[in-house]
């Protein structure tokens, strides 16, 4: 259900990191917990966040929920078919990426969750 | 919608059926009830192209009866319940003395001098106590509160009477829009009336609670193959919402008077008086300091309950509901405006989380049924 070769964090996002870059989504249990997503707002290309901090908001046809940053680091590309289908994050939560991010503190990785880890904490 | 979860909820008939099918549940108005089912897009596509099924159990039934059942009815309500026949349903408001909502209501006359009253599950309890407090100056009438008599659910959409039609002997041709009549659903008593919430072709059916679980899967297995799914009650809020129905304790409250509501044709104005009636005479003349208008977001974002509404500068109104329509796709919402901010085509600024989004004000309802 988790891939293993995603890291993840307590609200609910993945991130895949491969040469100091890393994609950002939010895993299957948060799409379960949303339900049908309809709307998201996404930061710009060239904004910096912080790990820990709001970079958007993700909006199901019920509630609003905040996206939090798992990395520090800038903002490279935005997933803008999300704009017009954010229904994907639903169907394929662990594929569809919303943010890419170049890091900026490469340690911050070893503080997020494994596959096994965020699993013991959703169960 | 969404409460904090809290003890002693009461459950419907079908709890268990709605857990068992892999319901999400939600608390709404004291009871525990079914918030989705395969996902709030498709249920509330599935009523609008197909079909869909409700539980909406939690509903309150009050019965007045007694010689002067009408005279009672005419006192607490605000539209004219004399235009009623036997076997027709009518719109109506439980008023304050202010014109303002108790609750909103319809009105079912069963007999010459026998009504039924549905209300709101969350106010059962306090529109049992006034009506008994009001009837206490009426010799004749008498209130029960019959709602653990009744379960009820909600068929909707336009395949809903082919569906229906399978499981009874009642010509449902015959039934227009806001009429009911009594007979057999697979087998079991039923009171079927043409009545809904969802802004399509539909009818709602009270069963006795004891046979609910048989009428619920029987209407279940002969929809499902043309598409009927059962829907929960986010569906149905984003489906009430798309069709400009009012929803109390949104739209409509003990501080909101009728004509603030936009709902002036439920009041019976040929009626020589009402609970209320002085009070809304009074304000039909003047301008009104605010009134419910439809709106449209233009920037992108989604205006909620309780989002601020400013206009230059200055805070005009409140949001009641809004989201974005699963069906006209578009993030549409009620809110409360003064009078020169509620004509059609004006913009005005919606504070999303603190973001200050244009939205524009459109004609309600937002989607209507085709007709024919």
């Amino acid at each position: 259900m988790y891939p293993s070769d995603l890291k993840y964090t307590k609200d609910h996002e993945w991130i895949s990191i491969k040469n100091k870059i890393g994609k950002i989504g939010v895993t299957e249990y948060a799409q379960q917990q949303l339900g049908d997503i309809v709307f998201i707002e996404l930061p710009e290309i060239g904004q910096v966040i912080k790990k820990g901090e709001q970079f958007g908001s993700i909006e199901s046809a019920k509630a609003v929920s905040d996206l939090y940053s798992p990395v520090s680091g800038e903002v490279l590309e935005v997933n803008k078919i999300l704009i017009e289908q954010p229904e994907l994050i639903n169907k394929s939560p662990h594929e569809t990426w919303m943010i890419s991010v170049k890091l900026t503190e490469l340690d911050e990785e070893k503080t997020l969750f494994d596959s096994t880890n965020y699993e013991a904490l959703i169960k | 919608m969404t409460e904090p979860l809290i003890d002693n909820l009461k459950k419907t008939p079908l709890y268990t059926s709605h857990c068992e099918m892999g319901a999400r549940m939600m608390t709404f108005g004291g009871w525990e009830m079914p918030m989705e089912y395969s996902g709030i897009t498709e249920e509330h596509i599935a009523v609008r192209t197909k079909a869909g099924l409700f539980d909406v159990s939690h509903m309150g039934e009050i019965e007045i009866a007694g010689s002067q059942a009408l005279q009672a009815i005419q006192k607490i309500t605000s539209n004219d319940a004399s235009e009623l026949n036997i076997g027709q349903v009518q719109y109506s408001a439980l008023t304050t003395h202010r014109g303002t909502f108790l609750d909103d209501l319809l009105v079912y006359r069963l007999a010459e001098t026998h009504f039924l009253l549905v209300l709101n599950a969350i106010n059962i309890d306090k529109g049992f106590s006034w009506i008994n407090k009001e009837l206490e100056t009426i010799n004749d009438a008498f209130a029960v509160n019959t709602s653990s008599r009744y379960a009820l659910l909600a068929i909707q959409g336009p395949k809903s009477a082919s569906i229906l039609q399978e499981l009874t002997t009642i010509e449902l041709d015959k039934i227009k829009y806001y009429r009911f009549t009594t007979g057999e659903l697979a087998g079991i008593r039923a009171t079927i009336s043409r009545t809904g919430y969802t802004g399509e072709d539909g009818f709602e059916v009270f069963v006795a609670p004891q046979s609910v679980k048989i009428a619920w899967e029987e209407l279940l297995k002969v929809g499902s193959s043309v598409g009927l799914l059962p829907a929960g009650l986010a569906a149905r809020d984003t489906l009430r919402l798309e069709s400009s129905m009012r929803l109390y304790g949104h739209e409509i409250n003990e501080k909101t008077t009728i004509l603030e509501a936009g709902l002036e044709w439920v009041i019976g104005w040929n009626k020589p008086s009402f609970n209320g009636r002085e009070a809304l005479v009074k304000q039909k003349g003047k301008t009104l300091e605010r009134k419910l208008v439809g709106f449209e977001m233009i920037d992108r974002g989604i205006a909620r309950h309780g989002y601020d509404i400013y206009g230059k500068d200055q805070k005009i109104g409140m949001v009641t509901s809004g989201t974005q329509t699963p069906f006209l796709k578009k993030a549409i919402g009620m809110a409360y405006v003064p009078d020169e901010w509620g004509k059609v085509e004006t913009e005005f600024l919606i504070d999303t989380r603190g973001r200050r989004l244009r939205a524009r004000v459109v004609s309600m309802p937002f989607y209507s049924r085709p007709k024919g």
